[in-house]
């Protein structure tokens, strides 16, 4: 079948959702696939929500707006009651749950709580905690491999930061690993 | 060269660079703001020379007179800022002189909000200044084609003396996609013996003016104006047919509302409607052949946009009462699902499609 994901990243602004949706439309492009990226960047309040739409696919993207996500990777409370809702029947709803306290009560979408804030913690680094959420993504869609993800961030950390690729890998593992055993 | 990932506004501000833009006249507006750090930042690397202005109508003005040293120069803005660049988009027109002008727009009137729309397409279409005259105006429906059509937009500039608008919309300036920018060949434009470069061996006083206080010699002026535009209008129109041969129903959408449009075209299609869409891609001038083509058998057009209804007016006088003309649109930031198109087409195409 033919790949279409439609990814909403959404979290606090400064929790990383641009980037992290950044660092997947640079992994499919690299990969030879079809790709948007699309920033919120309405009037937001201090501590509001801020999120990135990445559309992944075969075919060329037609609305780099998503209304309806096939993927949502939750950071935070109020980004799991505004999204939640819309997420396709089917689809999967990836929430970090160390941040995230509330529960999703759909039962017509694949619900992974990932405790990637901890796990990232114990890997040494708190600030990998959505390479550990990648890693289970990449895991449950395959829309891009690893290695895609990890030339994306050689460019976005640049040789001053070269030091934290090794990290950054462990992460995107652990996080695969993990999803790996949920389903 | 190989892909990139860029913005939309660093992709319109790059693209004008790789076709020869030296100078950069403008001030900041979300959601184009991008736009301008980026020529801030890039400009002075070719050679070339960033000013912010202290307000849209002076960044205009300065464009007017760089523009007059045959330089290629641009400025940018969303909505509101474009309005104030009007009485110096006029003065261009009045003085023949080249320009590149983009307009990412975002929700009117008034202030009204930093969201995507298409509400300023009757200003930038139908004149927007004072006096006779419309520039042609590109609209591009992806990042890709923003680099192809920013050398086009520069080329036809110098081509036909005037100055040209790049219409974009929040959504486009903002999106992040794959882009490559290829070498292109110059094409063959008429050399700039109007430009005034100082006095040194070049043939004495160049005179760029608006000005004709004689009525006849204003008169043969906007003759000759129009008769500029009447050539662009024969061969400047750009436009995309899809899945229009067999159409009983024709979707006419441009810019990124497009896409989303095709998206919905294609689902019509997957339930048995014959539906296609015609993408403008010149918003002036219209293209008129596609109309022309699909008239005689479409039973019916539905314009899409993001606005309250402007395009619309220009398909109608396309379509020539050939067939209805319907409407499906959302304005004020609100983008138009693929979904509620759908609906549209269904209710426009009337029976039983599941």
């Amino acid at each position: 079948m033919a790949l279409l994901e439609e990814i909403i990243f959404a979290g606090f602004g400064g929790q990383g959702v641009m980037s992290m949706g950044q660092t997947v439309a640079y992994a499919g492009m690299v990969e030879g696939k079809q790709v948007s990226w699309l920033p919120s960047y309405g009037p937001e309040q201090r501590g509001g929500t801020a999120n990135a739409m990445v559309v992944v696919s075969d075919a060329p993207v037609g609305s780099p707006l998503i209304t309806k996500p096939t993927v949502a990777v939750i950071l935070n409370n109020p980004s799991l009651e505004k999204f939640e809702p819309s997420i396709k029947p089917g689809g999967i709803l990836l929430i970090n749950s160390s941040l995230v306290t509330d529960k999703s009560e759909r039962d017509d979408i694949r619900v992974v709580e990932i405790d990637a804030t901890n796990i990232a913690v114990e890997l040494g680094n708190a600030r990998v905690a959505n390479m550990v959420l990648l890693g289970a993504l990449l895991q449950m869609t395959g829309i891009v491999s690893i290695d895609g993800i990890m030339d994306a961030l050689k460019k976005v950390l640049g040789d001053s930061k070269k030091h934290l690729l090794d990290v950054n890998r462990k992460a995107l593992e652990k996080g695969f690993e993990i999803a790996g055993e949920l389903i | 060269m190989s892909k990139i990932l860029m913005k939309g506004n660093e992709v319109i501000a790059e693209a004008a660079v790789k076709a020869g833009c030296k100078y950069f006249f403008g001030y900041p507006i979300t959601p184009q703001s991008e736009l301008v750090a980026y020529m801030a930042r890039r400009l002075p690397e070719v050679g070339g020379l960033f000013l912010q202005a202290e307000s849209e109508v002076a960044a205009v003005n300065m464009v007017y007179g760089a523009a007059a040293t045959g330089k290629r120069v641009m400025t940018s803005s969303s909505s509101p800022g474009f309005s104030l660049k009007q009485e110096g988009i006029s003065f261009l027109v009045g003085s023949e002189l080249p320009a590149f002008l983009v307009n990412v727009m975002r929700g009117g009137p008034g202030l009204g909000n930093i969201m995507p729309a298409q509400s300023d397409y009757f200003q930038i279409t139908k004149g927007g200044g004072h006096g006779d005259y419309f520039c042609p105006v590109y609209a591009p429906a992806s990042l890709q084609e923003i680099v192809d059509l920013t050398q086009v937009a520069f080329d036809t500039a110098d081509k036909y003396r005037t100055p040209v608008i790049m219409a974009a919309d929040g959504m486009l300036g903002q999106m992040m996609e794959p882009v490559e920018f290829f070498e292109t060949e110059a094409p063959e434009l008429p050399e700039k013996t109007w430009a005034a470069t100082g006095e040194r061996g070049d043939g004495g006083p160049k005179v760029v003016n608006s000005l004709h206080l004689d009525a006849g010699s204003l008169y043969q002026h906007n003759k000759h104006l129009n008769e500029k535009m009447e050539t662009m209008r024969e061969n400047e129109q750009r436009f995309e047919s899809q899945f229009t041969e067999d159409a009983d129903f024709v979707v006419v959408a441009y810019g990124t509302v497009s896409r989303i449009a095709m998206s919905a075209v294609k689902e019509a299609r997957a339930k048995g409607v014959k539906v296609g869409m015609i993408r403008p891609i010149t918003l002036w001038p219209f293209p008129q052949k596609p109309f022309e083509e699909t008239r005689e058998r479409a039973k019916a057009y539905i314009a899409v946009e993001m606005s309250a209804g402007q395009m619309i007016e220009d398909v109608r006088l396309a379509v020539n009462g050939h067939a209805p003309v319907e409407f499906y649109g959302k304005n004020g930031g609100i983008v138009p699902t693929s979904d509620e198109i759908l609906e549209k087409i269904l209710a426009v195409a009337g029976g039983d499609h599941k």
